[in-house]
C-alpha cells in the first residue's frame, strides 16, 4: 500500500493536483462571489475547442486552450457585465466554441484514425496521466492567475460585493470584470490539465461555494475553499489508487466528494439561516439582483 | 449545385434527420424561450451533460441509451427546480449537480469495457444515423412537450416575467418550475440524439436569445424562435450533407452564432430582461 503512494505516477498526480487545487480554491471564491459559475464552466468547454484546435495543428494542448479562453474572456467581459441576462451571452459564446471544437475533433479524427476517441480523453483528462511538462505548465498558469488576483484583490473584492458602490467610488468595474475573466481563463486551463474539461467545476466551483456557506468572512472563506479543494483532490486520489481494485477514475471520486461537501454546506447554512433569520448577508444578495 | 441538393433530400436517412431535426428544433425553441427568460441558460447546458451520464449508465447495464437519458435528466431537473431562485446560488447548484453527473458518467464509461462508440455518438450526436422509429418517437414526444408548454402558457409566462407578483397572485411557482424543468429534460433527451449532448444547448438557447432581442412580445418571440431553430437545422443538415464529413452540429452552432452576433450588436444595450419587464408593464 505505501509502495503505491511513493510511485512516481502518484507523486506527480499529488503534486499537480495540489497546485491546481490551491489556485482553484482562491480563484473559485471570487467566481462564486461574482456569480460567474456559468462562465467558469463555459471556459472549460471553450478550452476544449482550443485543445482540439491545437491538436489539429500539432501545437501543445495548453497553448490552444489559453489562446481560446483568453479571447473568450475579453469578448465576454465586454458583452455582459450585469448578472441578469449575462448567462445568454455566455451561452452563445459557449455554443459557438463547442461547435468549433466538434469540427476540429471531427477533422482530427478523420486524419488520425487511431485517435478517434482522443476527444474523450481531452474531455475527461486524468490526474494520473499528468506528466512533468503539464505540471510545470499548470504551475505557471496557476501562479499567473493567483498573482494577478493578489494585485487586484481589494478593488476586485469591493466590486464583487458591492458593484454599485464600487462604481460610485470611481472604480472601473468593467476593466476589473475583464481582468477577472482573464484570471479565470488561465485558471480553467490549469484545471483542465488536471481533471479534464468536464470535471473542472468540481475544483473551481464546489469548494468555494461550500466555503461561502460555512463562513462569510472573505479571508476565512478563501482559506477554507483552498482547504476543501486540496482535501477532495487528495482523498479522491487516495480512493482511486487504493480503491477496491476496480480502478475507478480519479475524476469520479473528486466530483462526488465535491458534490458531497457542497450538499453538507447547504444543510449547515440552512440550519444557521433558520437560527437567525435577520442575517445581514441577505442584503448583498439583494443588491446583486437589483443592479 | 441545386440538383445535388434535391438529390440529397431523396436519401431516407436525410429525410429522417430533417423530420426529427425540425421536431426537436420546435420543441427546443418553445422551451428555450422560457429557459432564456428565466435565466436558466446554465441548466440548458447542464442537463445534456447529465443526460450523457444517463446514457453511459444505460449502455453499461445493456438498456437503450434513451431510457438512461430520460431517467437522469428528469431526476436532475427536479433537483434543479429546488435549487433556489437566487441567480448565484442556483448557478452554483447547477454546476455542482452537473459535475457530479459527469463524474458518474465517467465512472460508467470506465466500468464499461466495450467499444465506446455509442457513448461518443451521445456526446456528439448522430443525426444522420436516425431510424424511422426514432423519428416517430421524436415527433410524438416533441408534440407532447409543445402541448404541455402551451397548456401552461399563461401561468408559466407570468411566473417567468414577474415571479414576485405571480407568487402573490397565488401562482404555484415551485410546481411550475418543476413541470417546466421536466419538460426541458424531455426536450434535452430528444435533442441529444439529434445534435449530441455538447450542442443541444445551441438549439435551446441560440434561436430564443436571438428572437427575444428582435421582439419583446412573447408570442412573436416564440414563433420567430421556432422559425429560426427550424431554419438552422435545415441549413445545417443540408450543408453537412453537401460537405461530406463536417459535422451537422458545427454548422448549426456556427449559423446560430453568426445570426445572433449582428442582432446583438444592432440591438445593443436594451437587454432581454428589460424587454420582458416592459412587456409586463404595458
Amino acid at each position: 500500500m505505501s509502495a503505491i503512494f511513493t510511485s512516481e505516477l502518484v507523486l506527480r498526480a499529488l503534486l499537480g493536483g495540489t497546485i491546481v487545487a490551491v489556485a482553484a480554491g482562491i480563484v473559485g471564491y471570487f467566481l462564486v462571489l461574482r456569480a460567474h459559475a456559468f462562465a467558469g464552466e463555459a471556459f472549460t468547454d471553450i478550452g476544449f475547442a482550443g485543445a482540439t484546435g491545437a491538436a489539429l495543428v500539432g501545437a501543445p494542448t495548453l497553448s490552444g486552450m489559453i489562446v481560446f479562453s483568453l479571447l473568450a474572456a475579453v469578448g465576454l467581459g465586454f458583452l455582459g457585465t450585469r448578472v441578469k441576462g449575462r448567462d445568454v451571452e455566455v451561452g452563445m459564446v459557449l455554443s459557438f466554441a463547442l461547435g468549433t471544437g466538434v469540427l476540429f475533433l471531427s477533422i482530427y479524427s478523420h486524419t488520425n484514425a487511431t485517435h478517434a476517441l482522443g476527444g474523450v480523453n481531452i474531455l475527461f483528462g486524468s490526474l494520473l496521466n499528468i506528466d512533468v511538462v503539464d505540471i510545470v505548465l499548470a504551475l505557471a498558469s496557476s501562479l499567473a492567475a493567483v498573482t494577478v488576483l493578489m494585485v487586484v484583490y481589494r478593488p476586485l473584492l469591493f466590486a464583487s460585493i458591492d458593484p454599485a458602490g464600487a462604481e460610485a467610488r470611481g472604480l472601473n468595474t468593467r476593466t476589473l470584470s475583464v481582468v477577472f475573466l482573464v484570471i479565470l481563463a488561465l485558471m480553467t486551463a490549469a484545471c483542465v490539465l488536471a481533471v479534464g474539461v468536464l470535471l473542472t467545476a468540481s475544483l473551481l466551483i464546489a469548494p468555494a461555494a461550500a466555503a461561502v456557506n460555512f463562513t462569510r468572512r472573505p479571508t476565512r472563506s478563501i482559506a477554507l475553499s483552498v482547504g476543501i479543494a486540496v482535501g477532495i483532490t487528495w482523498l479522491g486520489l487516495v480512493l482511486a489508487v487504493a480503491g477496491t481494485g476496480h480502478h475507478l477514475p480519479v475524476g469520479f471520486f473528486i466530483s462526488s466528494l465535491a458534490a458531497l461537501v457542497y450538499a453538507l454546506s447547504l444543510a449547515v447554512r440552512r440550519k444557521r439561516h433558520t437560527a437567525r433569520i435577520e442575517e445581514p448577508h441577505h442584503l448583498d444578495r439583494e443588491t446583486g439582483r437589483g443592479e | 449545385m441545386f440538383a445535388s441538393i434535391v438529390d440529397l433530400y431523396r436519401y431516407p436517412f436525410i429525410q429522417n434527420a430533417l423530420i426529427s431535426g425540425v421536431c426537436v428544433a420546435v420543441a427546443s425553441a418553445v422551451s428555450g424561450y422560457f429557459l432564456v427568460g428565466r435565466g436558466f441558460t446554465f441548466a440548458g447546458h447542464a442537463l445534456p451533460n447529465i443526460g450523457f451520464a444517463g446514457a453511459a449508465g444505460a449502455v453499461l447495464f445493456g438498456v437503450r441509451p434513451v431510457y438512461g437519458l430520460f431517467a437522469l435528466t428528469i431526476l436532475a431537473a427536479v433537483t434543479m427546480a429546488f435549487a433556489g431562485r437566487d441567480v448565484r446560488e442556483r448557478d452554483v447548484s447547477i454546476g455542482v449537480i452537473m459535475t457530479f453527473g459527469l463524474g458518474l458518467g465517467l465512472m460508467f464509461l470506465s466500468l464499461y469495457s466495450g467499444y465506446a462508440q455509442q457513448v461518443y455518438s451521445i456526446l456528439f450526436g448522430t443525426i444522420l444515423g436516425i431510424t424511422r422509429q426514432d423519428t416517430l418517437l421524436t415527433a410524438l414526444s416533441s408534440m407532447g412537450v409543445v402541448g404541455v408548454l402551451l397548456f401552461l402558457f399563461r401561468p408559466l409566462l407570468f411566473s417567468t416575467v414577474d415571479p414576485v407578483t405571480a407568487a402573490a397572485r397565488g401562482v404555484p411557482l415551485l410546481f411550475l418550475s418543476v413541470i417546466f424543468l421536466v419538460t426541458v429534460a424531455v426536450t434535452v433527451s430528444l435533442a441529444v440524439q439529434v445534435v449530441g449532448a455538447m450542442l443541444v444547448f445551441t438549439l435551446l438557447v441560440g434561436p430564443s436569445a436571438t428572437a427575444t432581442r428582435i421582439t419583446g412580445r412573447p408570442v412573436h418571440a416564440i414563433l420567430l424562435s421556432s422559425f429560426l431553430g427550424v431554419s438552422y437545422v435545415f441549413i445545417g443538415i443540408t450543408l453537412a450533407g453537401l460537405s461530406g464529413n463536417w459535422p451537422v452540429s458545427f454548422f448549426i452552432a456556427a449559423i446560430s452564432f453568426l445570426v445572433y452576433l449582428p442582432v446583438r450588436i444592432v440591438t445593443g444595450r436594451p437587454h432581454a430582461s428589460i424587454r420582458y419587464a416592459k412587456v409586463h408593464e404595458s
